[in-house]
């Protein structure tokens, strides 16, 4: 099971707690996030389930696509750029 | 007897502002979304329900609703394109208009987006579906975009004809004018006399690229409707099928904004600026131009108006009329909420601090 957590300034949005989940991509993982979740998908995937392009995914402490691997004990991060007055 | 407008909802880049009129004039009454950018709020007359648009940047766009007038709010699935094979393929981007159905069709919605889908729901916004009669049309890959909020083309207008519900008229940021008599099953194009006379010449009246920033109807004559193009103002009396040009309308022909007297075929209201390049007042004079004689002459509204260093655009959901035709709410990129109670003859600053007004609405 990967560890999947959220930036704070999304649960201002839309319920997003820390979970466990398996998978074996990072697309895999957070699918099955968002198969309890749906609301949650639209924050970070388009309308073609592309990763919204000021938004990022982290495993451990390296920046990732969504195609890259994930394993039992990495943890994902997905957070979002800030900028704009 | 149509009811004064009391209550103005406003969406902004940082939130939304709920305006009620009480004894003592307007206030703000209730906040939402706070730092939140939004596009849109309405309140759909046929049940009361508040809808929200909003446009998080990061997070994509969403649609919220309140059943309890405000109180509560409740995200709904917003609209959003089929899911194709083109890794290019289509997400909304931005939910540019959003109005309701007929009286007859309790509970429909529909919503033009940035991206150029137009979207409908049956259900309150529970569920969208993209309208396939108009996103198929081959023209569409002529439709352009480009500037703030549209670098896409952007479906910024939907009149649905209060004769007939399945008779609707949407404007294009810019596309031209479309028109369905089937409830959207099938379009035509009905831009004929608009001309973009930045385009070269072969192509300024070509209707697949005309700029339609706003299209308002009158109400009780639904024939008469007045366009703001990029290049200047147009009116129709024959539903929108074909286009005049209005030469008489001053300051000057820029701008966004119309808004069309409910009752009064030939009274209507724009916001104009300097020109495309440079979007401020007219000598830094802010105003609005009446005209009350179908289009013969305007007239050049100030009182109550800053006319001094005024640098405010109106952008085009900013300005409303009542259902009296005397109420007027105009909201600006510089965060001034300026209402009339008299037709526009004098206006009374309600708010001057609010962020970016995106868009401004009587409830």
């Amino acid at each position: 099971m990967a560890r999947v957590a959220f930036t704070g300034n999304l649960k201002r949005h839309v319920d997003c707690p820390a979970v466990d989940v398996p998978g074996a991509s990072v697309r895999a993982v957070l699918e099955n996030v968002f198969a309890g979740n749906a609301l949650l998908r639209s924050y970070v995937f388009d309308d073609q389930d592309r990763l919204r392009r000021h938004v990022n995914v982290y495993v451990n402490e390296k920046r990732a696509e969504p195609d890259d691997p994930v394993g039992p004990r990495d943890e994902i991060f997905v957070f979002q750029s800030l900028a704009g007055g | 007897m149509a009811a004064m407008g009391n209550r103005i909802l406003v969406a902004t880049r940082k939130g939304l502002f709920d305006l009620k009129r009480g004894k003592a004039g307007w206030r703000i009454a209730r906040t939402a979304f706070l730092g939140d950018i939004l596009s849109q709020a309405l309140r759909d007359p046929r049940d009361g329900t508040l809808y929200v648009a909003q446009s998080l940047g990061h997070f994509g766009v969403k649609l919220q609703r309140s059943q309890d007038d405000g109180r509560s709010w409740k995200e709904m699935a917003a609209p959003s394109f089929p899911k194709t094979d083109d890794r290019n393929g289509p997400s909304v981007e931005y939910l540019f208009a959003i109005e309701p159905g007929g009286a007859d069709e309790p509970g429909v919605l529909w919503c033009g987006t940035v991206g150029g889908g137009l979207f409908r729901s049956p259900d309150r916004g529970a569920s969208w579906t993209l309208n396939a009669g108009l996103w198929e049309r081959p023209e569409r890959k002529d439709w352009g975009g480009g500037g703030f909020n549209v670098d896409k083309p952007g479906i910024d207008t939907i009149l649905v004809d209060p004769r007939d519900s399945k008779r609707i008229v949407v404007g294009i940021s810019s596309g031209g004018v479309w028109q369905t008599s089937d409830g959207g099953a099938t379009w035509r194009n009905t831009s004929k006399g608009l001309y973009a006379e930045y385009m070269p010449p072969a192509r300024r009246e070509d209707p697949n690229i005309q700029d339609v920033h706003r299209i308002a109807r009158c109400t009780a004559v639904p024939d008469a409707l007045w366009l703001q193009h990029h290049n200047g103002v147009f009116r129709s009396t024959d539903g929108g099928t074909s286009w005049k040009e209005v030469k008489t309308i001053r300051p000057s022909k820029f701008g966004f904004a119309v808004a069309a007297h409910p009752k009064d075929p030939s009274t209507a209201w724009f916001v104009p600026g300097v020109k495309d390049e440079c979007r401020i007042p007219v000598d830094g004079k802010m105003v609005v131009a009446r005209t009350t004689d179908g289009a013969k002459t305007f007239k050049v509204l100030t009182k109550g108006l800053p006319q001094k260093h005024a640098y405010d655009l109106v952008l085009r959901h900013g300005l409303d009329v009542d259902a009296t035709g005397k109420r007027l709410v105009v909201g600006s990129t510089t965060g001034h909420l300026w209402i009339s109670e008299n037709g526009g003859n004098s206006w009374t600053l309600a708010a001057g601090n609010l962020p970016p007004v995106m868009s401004a609405r009587f409830a």
